[in-house]
């Protein structure tokens, strides 16, 4: 029989990891999952220490815990943070059938468990008695050296294929910018540089497209996110404007009746909206 | 406390892990959750271990855990790689197997 | 000289090679050369017959092995030819007609396109017959048997775009099948019973063997000799026949082929005289089929088919001598020879009859042909006065000795047997004298063709009447000269064996009850027939007419004890084979792809519904193990 601090501490652990376990079993996103198991991982760890095994209990937290865990959160930051289980089941009955699978599976483990003759206890004192670690290596390095190399090979193994699996071969060399040059002269796509925005004798902004021969708007010389978001300020008509408002005034000035003023000019060519973008450019 | 209550808690966490690679579809979970059957096998070897007073329990533990690092290292590389292609950590898109 | 033995059959089967494989080029001299090698497997067979006549009697028979066809252990079969006096006389019998008829055919196909086909056929033909009657061992025979068969079947059809052709050579070779069946289980029987299919091992055992295993033989090779040569009741293909070239009718319809049954029965002697059940049916079938092919003769308007079955009742007279055993097969032998001469000229003088009147065949349509066609008339009339048995010529001599053999079996038997040989000398004596006025004299009934063309009938060419006047030659001769100081008789014992049996009557009474008979025929027809004129369209006449006019309702009795059943029994096999077996077959494959189909779901390609089977199947080991603990 085990002291009864070991039975309080079992008790707390036992709870931990099992909530533990639930949680990552019940937990909709990966990371949340993950780090129930570490939790779990971590509880167990504590009670490698106390059935005497010290060197797994640390092992359990460095190499699990610390390397294991680790990766897990690199492959699932990798894979996507938020990506979730949809909460459909696609498989019909798949659910129920694990369910009654794991409470059967679950019921059977823990009558065998129970029907066992378990009632030997030898503890390690003796065991342990040079320290658990030296017990150990006695162990790894005489009785089971032989699976210690095959494990190592194994690892090797396993570090080679890892690296295969992830490794993207280039099937052909990068493409010079030569190459590339030809590339869009097949394409026909502009070739020279993108007209400059409107340079003008009283406008000097980004916004601003320069104009055509014709006086409309060369919409290549904005920037695609003023495009996109309709910020283009159409200033070709501006002039026309201050010309009419004159004549306006001047009219005015002078009282002419409004049949002989002159018409104000209408804008040639309404700003069209780019293509794909209509509700944008509202 | 009679030290069998490990043995109980090993054998409800491997159910729990067992259930969970039935019901999980993402592939990582799905890991995680071997990984849990793997650790439930561990604290029962070792709870052998401390039952019999040998060391013998202790050390395949010690292999189960190296053995469990090789695999986690090539399943999360295939899972990686998966993803890559098919842009999906479901194991449900992947029935390809399927006539 | 022995060698020249396989030379025989070489002649005519190269002769037929290159004409069947040789193409146009040899169109314009190809019926030349098929009539060539015809005339150099007749020399052959003249020079070895004289080699044969220099020797001894118990030194003729020459055996000539060429190679060894299946040499199996416990199975020997060898091409070997066997040439004795049985042999000789059939190979000069048809490499000598056989020549005739190709000269004839050299006129008579003169206007068709594919002569040369026909002259192929025929030397395929000769080699066939060549083959069987020069074998040595029954195997041998039975490739010769099978192709004379299908030249039989080639010919018959030779005119294959007239459909009445076409289904006469299908009916000749479907009822030759069921005489070839008999043939092969003969075969086999013997292999069974004796080990060995050659001749001189057959007939050596044959006395060791039981009565049973020879009469099952015997029979066996009575119903080859019943499909080969038209005798009841695998005689219904014969008349059909006709339809073939006329040639050919005259060659392989009533000088050579239909005699193989004869050759058949009398080359396995040995055999028959052992079983005297198998004899007895011989000589009923003989007997049977001499009857029914002569009244048949006397009802059928039709030159060709009354010939036809003229010839059927001539060979009934062979088969019945054959039957008697050894009283009688030297006589079926030596008529069977002239009947070779007189029935293939008869034939011929038809032929030449209907290439003069245009291809009819309606002798209700001729008459008064003897002035427009004096030779056909002489030589025809010569064959005439041969069949009908007028003394002096060839069948005179041939079937008084068969009339005085059956007379000579003894009892109630030899009774029976003479009465029916002497009445079918009198049926013979009216349709032959029938067919000779209706179509030589009384006054012209010549009907204009479908083109509304009248008839200007005219002499043949000479290459048609000079093999007529051979034959008619060996018609007036042959008999005399085989029977003259009984020189066939002695030439054929050693092979055949002979014995004079018991005639209640002596040879006079015989002789003078059948010239009776003969002169009762034909005085019976002269007085139907060539006292009033002959009508056009045929008189409605007796049931017995009737009933002759469509051969004695052969084809209706096979329609309905052979084709109807035969029918049903196919569409209830059909009927069977498709609901029942298919049905079952096909349900066991619905039933297999319908559970796969529903198996295949649980397949469903996804991981975690395996690994669900997989834990599954655990939790089923795991209960297992823990159930298995607490028992």
């Amino acid at each position: 029989m085990t002291s009864t601090g070991e039975a309080v501490q079992f008790w707390v652990l036992a709870v931990i990891a099992v909530g533990g376990a639930l949680g990552m079993l019940l937990m909709r996103k990966a990371v949340h999952s993950a780090l129930c198991l570490a939790a779990t991982m971590l509880s167990l760890a504590v009670c490698y220490l106390a059935e005497g095994a010290v060197f797994l209990g640390v092992v359990q937290i460095v190499v699990y815990t610390g390397a294991i865990m680790m990766l897990f959160l690199f492959v699932v930051m990798l894979v996507g943070v938020t990506s979730e289980d949809s909460l459909k089941e696609q498989l019909k009955g798949q659910r129920v059938a694990a369910v009654i699978c794991g409470l059967g599976f679950g019921v059977l483990l823990i009558a065998g468990i129970a029907n066992a003759k378990l009632s030997a206890f030898t503890g390690l004192s003796e065991a342990n008695a040079e320290g658990n670690v030296q017990g150990l290596a006695r162990l790894i390095f005489t009785k089971y050296v032989w699976a210690f190399e095959v494990t190592g090979a194994l690892l090797i193994t396993a570090a080679v294929g890892a690296m295969v699996l992830t490794h993207r071969e280039h099937v052909k060399a990068p493409a010079t910018q030569r190459e590339l040059a030809a590339q869009r002269v097949r394409d026909n796509v502009q070739l020279p540089p993108l007209p400059a925005p409107g340079v003008y004798a009283r406008h000097n902004a980004v916004d601003i497209p320069g104009l055509l021969p014709d006086g409309s708007i060369a919409e290549d010389s904005v920037m695609g996110t003023l495009r996109e978001r309709g910020q283009i300020r159409d200033v070709s008509q501006d002039m026309l404007r201050r010309m009419a408002e004159l004549e306006a005034d001047t009219a005015d000035w002078l009282g002419r009746p409004p049949s002989a003023r002159p018409t104000p000019p209408r804008p040639r060519q309404e700003l069209t909206p780019v293509p794909g973008h209509e509700e944008d450019a509202e | 406390m009679n030290p069998v209550n490990y043995l109980y808690l090993a054998a409800l966490l491997f159910t729990i892990g067992a259930s969970g690679v039935l019901i999980r579809r993402n592939a990582i979970v799905l890991f995680m959750c071997v990984e849990l059957m793997l650790n439930a096998s561990n604290l029962a070897l070792v709870t052998f271990s401390r039952l019999h007073g040998n060391l013998d329990g202790q050390i395949i533990a010690f292999f189960t855990m190296v053995v469990a690092a090789a695999e986690v290292v090539v399943g999360l590389a295939i899972i990686v790689s998966i993803f890559r292609t098919r842009h999906s950590a479901s194991v449900d898109d992947s029935n390809l197997m399927k006539l | 000289m022995n060698s020249l033995i396989p030379l025989l059959v070489a002649a005519p089967l190269a002769g037929a090679a290159l004409l069947l494989l040789g193409g146009r080029a040899l169109d314009r001299f190809g019926h030349w050369l098929g009539t060539f090698a015809a005339a150099l497997s007749f020399v052959f067979g003249l020079v070895l017959f004289f080699s044969m006549l220099g020797r001894s009697a118990a030194q003729r028979p020459v055996q000539e092995h060429l190679f060894s066809w299946v040499p199996v252990n416990g199975f020997q079969a060898d091409v070997s030819f066997q040439l004795d006096q049985l042999s000789v006389t059939f190979v000069l019998l048809i490499t000598g007609v056989g020549t005739l008829i190709h000269l004839y055919s050299v006129g008579y196909m003169a206007h068709d396109e594919r002569r040369r086909r026909f002259f192929g056929y025929l030397n395929l033909f000769l080699a066939a017959m060549l083959l069987l009657v020069l074998a040595d061992n029954y195997l041998l025979l039975y490739v010769g048997w099978e192709g004379v068969g299908l030249a039989s079947y080639l010919l018959i059809g030779f005119w294959q775009h007239k459909p009445s052709a076409a289904t006469a050579a299908k009916k000749a070779f479907l009822v030759n099948r069921v005489g070839d069946v008999g043939l092969s289980i003969a075969i086999m029987l013997m292999f069974t019973d004796f080990g060995n299919v050659t001749f001189n091992g057959v007939f050596g055992a044959a006395d060791q063997a039981s009565k049973s295993q020879l009469t099952a033989i015997g029979l066996m090779l009575l119903l080859a000799a019943c499909g080969k040569s038209a005798q009841v009741p695998l005689q219904s293909w014969l008349g059909d026949a006709m339809e073939g070239p006329t040639p050919v009718s005259a060659l392989i319809h009533a000088a050579t082929m239909v005699t193989a049954g004869v050759y058949l029965i009398t080359r396995s002697g040995a055999i028959f005289n052992l079983a005297p059940q198998a004899q007895t049916a011989v000589v009923c079938v003989g007997a049977v089929t001499l009857l029914f092919g002569a009244i048949v003769g006397c009802a059928k308007d039709d030159i060709k088919k009354a010939l036809a079955g003229s010839t059927m009742s001539q060979i009934g007279y062979m088969i019945l001598a054959a039957g008697l055993g050894p009283i009688g097969y030297v006589f079926a032998i030596m008529h069977l020879v002239t009947h070779g001469f007189f029935k293939a000229g008869l034939f011929l003088g038809a032929g030449s009859v209907m290439h003069g009147m245009d291809d009819e065949v309606n002798m209700r349509h001729y008459g008064g042909l003897r002035k427009l066609m004096p030779i056909t008339f002489v030589t025809f009339g010569l064959g005439y006065l041969a069949i009908i048995g007028f003394p002096g010529l060839s069948g005179f001599f041939s079937k008084d000795k068969i009339i005085e053999a059956a007379f000579a079996k003894g009892g109630t038997e030899g009774w029976i047997l003479g009465a029916v040989t002497l009445i079918g000398a009198a049926v013979t004596a009216f349709y032959m004298t029938r067919v000779m006025i209706l179509t030589f004299f009384g006054e012209k009934r010549w009907q204009p063709d479908a083109e509304g063309h009248q008839p200007h009938p005219h002499e043949s060419p000479a290459t048609m009447t000079t093999p007529m006047i051979v034959l008619a030659f060996g018609s007036v001769f042959a008999g005399g000269l085989l029977a003259f100081n009984s020189s066939f008789l002695k030439w054929l014992e050693p092979i055949t064996g002979h014995s004079e049996g018991n005639s209640p009557l002596s040879s006079t009474v015989v002789t003078l009850l059948t010239m009776a008979c003969m002169l009762a025929g034909v005085g019976l027809a002269y007085a139907v027939y060539g006292r009033s004129p002959v009508p056009v369209t045929p008189p409605v006449g007796s049931v017995l007419t009737r009933a002759a006019r469509r051969d004695l309702l052969q084809d209706d009795f096979n329609h309905a004890v052979l084709v109807r059943p035969g029918s049903a029994l196919a569409a209830a096999l059909v009927y069977f084979d498709s609901k029942g077996l298919d049905g079952f077959v096909n349900g066991l494959a619905a039933t297999i792809g319908g559970i796969s189909s529903r198996l295949r779901r649980v397949q469903n390609g996804y991981v975690r519904s395996y690994a669900l089977s997989m834990f599954g199947g655990t939790l089923v080991l795991v209960a297992t193990t823990l159930l298995m603990r607490s028992v």
